[in-house]
């Protein structure tokens, strides 16, 4: 039969407009042996994408550690990591992007990122229990900002919060590197027995395969190879590559997975995201040397006359491919008509890794499965990296030529004002972060968000974190500080740090010195995941994110986001971030310095963007953090909160805000004010005690060896630095926790 | 007393009632799904939060026409008990068990935080036992929680000593400021006027947990399960 016939011309132009290369074509021809016909070089543009291929990142993305002594699935392997939690239980969860959808219809686009990441977790057998998300956006001033913030945020809340799972953490940055690109990472972590996992898989000739869910419409069709090139002004033509989300279907298909993963009925489920039927097909079949024979008239439809390229490429939301055994249809079609969904064989299994698609009866592509997949025929690339100017500009930054300040009460007013320090209330509580009754946290605020599992002595912890100013001012030591600081996060609440997922968002990879970028941060990662033990469970990566502006690339930054997941052994070690009693003692654990790179005081209020990366060492984080596990432990403190964005002084009246207490320190004069209270140094942590177990911690940090310094005590209601007033906690609050409402209207 | 939780297609709250009542306060639950046909001797009924078929018409407007409203209904209208939390008592002022209906928000966003609730009165099971001065953090999450009822109509509910808690501030006092989505004299939720049926906006069932740091919803639960048992 003859593949090409009744088709557009194809020729290395097509697969250029689809986003190939001619290397890439030509190397297509070889594998078919002739020319690809339109459907065949589509679904090959999409697979062979950066999103589907991962092509530019793999190579670097190998080096990172995969194994830790509670995995159960490593990355890669499954749709998503799986952590063994104990009592014969695992956690599933993952972190992706959906930055390009989201910045061309901000609702949407963000809404199907909570879809598609929640179906990564139960299209595993898990039930989602908690979901986080990690957001950046440009100029709050600007009219575009708004409408991103705005639109992400509803989309976000109406989806998940309909689908029915808590949002337990979060983070919402500001700055004007991402004025065009915002980045929308959402993280979904979920339960299940251990010996439930069902896999991404399919085998055994002959086995029925069916599609369950939603119609397949025209929506989202090219979405992958979308979100592989630049956002640009063109970009609003690619509207239609963004998908379109229902939450109802989604919580129907979930509640039936569920039900289908407590039978033995089917051999493997995945979920259609990216690239949809195609994607679902070839990598299932491609790890197991199968093939399939999909029918695609059988496919359900939302409209009459769709192209073959189209349902294959189609990423209709709220759809999973599902490999029956053989005999047992009947049982997987009750589950499916239970909750009133689509469940339809449209093929077979077959030998020899062939997947051959119908349409009208007649053949309408033929391609092998493990050409088209990660690990297998698609590309991998090394890529050259050069490191940029800036970065030498940034380490010659010193302090000393930074004039210190007088007015310290107006910084401190600046920063609990600004978009990115204020409280983010405005949007949490567009989510529903109660739903599950599960989330430990709501009325006892804590560093990372806690997850209780029912009936047991333990819980969850779950923390996003990334400063990607710091990141933007030395890869490498930015992003082992978003590590870090997210195992800071998951330790001072009372956690041992697990595993990570990452969502690394970068601009173009064609550009060394974004390049550059990418690899010092993989470099970081990987030295601080080795010392915290917490290996990459999976993740996903999001290139081009940047614009052309004044007909210049510019690149976001880099924006690795980390996604951490711990566990609670101890339910009562569970330590709040807030001061509990007025006359309690404050301490600061870890070492004060004279440092206030790349912090809020220095980027914003003094407006001096090019410095090096905060105050950091491994090896002092790593001994901070042990210290904190042994007096949490050992019951010596009421409360914990890691220092980070706004330095001291923010981290002080954030514990104080909680209960409506206040504090009065002093400042040491072995260090500059402004560095003391504002500056960003790591490894340090803020704690408050009663005053009878002051010698014990004293006692328990000096034999430790670690840096400490008494700072003061809680008082009822003002805040105090060095004897003099910064104001009320009640005003202080008010104006924190309105502050990003306010930037909106 | 055996209650019994209906699940419709979008329902996400029904577990985390069955939870309450079966785990932590030990009775006898059974599940209820929407496409049947009877109430398999469940005597109080509850419709959980979330959000049936979608909501995507009007809140709890498709539900209203499941197979099992019509045995809720029959239920009802023979003095047996049922109550709705938030989806609950949507769908319970669509099918008219109860008066009134529940608008959009009037900030027009969904929200989801700690609210302050107090009983109106003591006159009915589910507020019999909680003092009109006693001030409940109760969780909310809705978008759709603006209580509204034509004059006349929320002139009867008052005056019938039918609205079952108010939303007020820390203190107890019944502000403004304190009502979180615009719902006509801070309603937070009523009762017919035979007391049997009962709606809610506030989630008690979020606030029954000790292990989550709140548990002034028991006291409504400890109300509803005292005053039946008695």
């Amino acid at each position: 039969m003859d593949l090409t016939a009744n088709d557009t011309k194809v020729t290395v132009n097509t697969a250029i407009e689809l986003g190939l290369t001619s290397d890439e074509f030509d190397q297509i021809e070889k594998i078919l042996g002739r020319t690809p016909n339109f459907t065949e070089l589509s679904i090959y543009s999409v697979m062979w994408s950066e999103h589907c291929s991962y092509k530019n990142s793999i190579k670097w993305l190998k080096t990172l550690p995969k194994e830790g002594p509670h995995m159960l699935a490593e990355a890669g392997e499954e749709n998503a990591g799986l952590v063994d939690i104990g009592d014969g239980q695992a956690c599933a969860f993952k972190i992706e992007s959906h930055n390009h959808p989201s910045a061309l219809e901000p609702y949407q686009g963000a809404a199907t990122g909570v879809g598609g990441i929640n179906r990564d977790i139960f299209t595993m057998g898990a039930r989602p229990i908690a979901q986080l998300n990690s957001l950046r956006f440009g100029d709050i001033s600007l009219d575009r900002t708004k409408w991103l913030l705005k639109g992400v945020v509803k989309g976000i809340g109406n989806y998940g919060n309909s689908f029915g799972i808590p949002v337990v953490g979060g983070e919402v940055f500001f700055d004007k590197c991402y004025n065009t690109n915002p980045l929308v990472n959402a993280m979904s972590a979920g339960i299940m027995e251990a010996d439930k996992m069902i896999s991404a898989t399919s085998y055994g000739e002959g086995n029925p395969v069916y599609i369950v869910g939603s119609s397949t419409g025209k929506d989202g069709i090219h979405g992958a190879a979308f979100a592989s090139k630049d956002i640009s002004e063109d970009s609003m033509d690619d509207l239609p590559a963004v998908q379109v989300g229902d939450p109802f279907q989604e919580k129907l298909l979930l509640e039936a997975s569920l039900e289908l993963a407590e039978t033995d009925c089917i051999i493997g489920m995945q979920d259609m995201g990216a690239a949809g039927i195609t994607c679902s097909t070839s990598e299932m079949s491609g790890k197991e040397g199968f093939g399939m024979t999909i029918d695609l008239d059988k496919v359900p439809t939302r409209q009459d006359g769709m192209l073959p390229f189209e349902i294959l490429l189609s990423e209709s939301q709220e759809r999973m491919l599902v490999v029956v055994k053989k005999g047992r249809e009947a049982e997987v079609e009750k589950i499916f008509d239970k909750w009133d969904l689509n469940c339809v064989q449209i093929g077979e299994v077959t030998k020899g890794g062939i997947l051959e698609y119908y349409m009208h009866g007649e053949k309408v592509a033929e391609v092998p499965a493990e050409s088209l997949i990660l690990g297998g025929g698609a590309p991998v690339y090394e890529r050259e990296y050069r490191e940029p100017e800036y970065y030498r500009r940034n380490l010659e930054f010193k302090i000393e030529n930074v004039q210190e300040p007088t007015e310290y009460k107006k910084i401190a007013k600046y920063l609990w004002n600004h978009p990115n320090i204020a409280s983010k209330k405005w949007v949490i509580e567009q989510y529903d972060s109660m739903v599950g009754t599960v989330n430990m946290s709501t009325n006892k605020p804590t560093d990372a968000g806690i997850v209780n599992l029912k009936g047991y002595n333990k819980a969850l912890a779950f923390t996003v974190d990334c400063n990607a100013r710091y990141v933007q001012a030395d890869p490498e030591k930015g992003c082992a500080i978003a590590v870090s600081e997210a195992a800071r996060n998951v330790v001072c609440s009372g956690g041992e740090p697990s595993a990570i997922t990452n969502c690394l968002n970068f601009g173009n990879p064609y550009n060394p010195e974004v390049y550059w970028q990418f690899v010092g941060a993989i470099k970081g990662m990987k030295l601080a995941c080795e010392k915290f033990q917490t290996p990459v469970t999976g993740g996903n990566v999001s290139f081009y994110n940047q614009s052309v502006q004044n007909d210049k690339d510019v690149p976001v930054f880099p924006t690795p986001t980390i996604g951490m997941m711990g566990i609670v052994k101890d339910k009562k070690n569970i330590t709040s971030l807030a001061f509990q009693n007025e006359g309690d003692s404050i301490y600061l654990i870890g070492a004060s310095q004279n440092d206030i790179s790349s912090s809020e005081y220095l980027y914003s209020y003094l407006g001096i963007e090019e410095s090096p990366a905060p105050y950091f060492n491994i090896e002092e984080e790593y001994q901070l953090q042990k210290s904190i596990k042994t007096i949490i432990k050992e019951k010596l403190i009421n409360s914990a909160h890691d220092c980070a964005d706004g330095g001291l002084f923010i981290t002080l009246l954030e514990s104080a805000m909680a209960n409506n207490l206040g504090f009065e320190i002093n400042s040491d004069s072995n260090f500059r004010k402004d560095a003391f209270l504002f500056g960003e140094a790591q490894s340090r942590v803020v704690v408050s005690l009663s005053g009878d177990k002051e010698a014990k911690l004293q006692d328990t940090l000096n034999d430790l060896k670690i840096p400490f310094t008494k700072l003061g005590k809680v008082t009822s209601a003002e805040l105090r630095v060095d004897g003099e007033s910064y104001g009320s906690i009640k005003e202080a609050k008010q104006e924190f926790e309105s502050a990003l409402e306010s930037y909106l209207n | 007393m055996k209650f019994g939780v209906i699940t419709f297609p979008g329902s996400n709250c029904d577990q985390d009632m069955i939870y309450v009542l079966r785990d932590l306060l030990g009775n006898e639950v059974v599940e209820l799904w929407h496409k049947d046909h009877d109430l398999h001797g469940a005597e109080f009924i509850v419709l959980p939060g979330g959000f049936s078929y979608g909501d995507y018409l009007r809140s709890g407007a498709i539900a209203n026409y499941s197979p099992i409203m019509k045995e809720v209904i029959e239920h009802a209208n023979n003095g047996g008990y049922v109550m709705g939390i938030c989806n609950g008592f949507q769908i319970l002022c669509e099918s008219k068990l109860l008066p009134g209906t529940l608008l959009h928000n009037d900030h027009q966003k969904f929200l989801c935080r700690n609210a302050f609730i107090k009983a109106d009165n003591n006159e009915s099971i589910i507020n019999r036992s909680v003092s009109t001065k006693e001030v409940l953090n109760i969780p909310i999450a809705h978008a759709e929680g603006r209580f509204f009822a034509p004059e006349e109509m929320l002139k009867e509910i008052e005056a019938n000593h039918q609205v079952i808690y108010r939303y007020c501030n820390e203190s107890g006092e019944v502000t403004k400021e304190s009502n979180p989505n615009g719902s006509m004299n801070n309603i937070a939720g009523v009762c017919n006027k035979n007391r049997n049926v009962f709606g809610m906006m506030p989630h008690p069932e979020r606030a029954a947990d000790i292990e989550l740091g709140n548990v002034d919803g028991l006291k409504i639960f400890e109300s509803i399960l005292q005053t039946v048992e008695a």
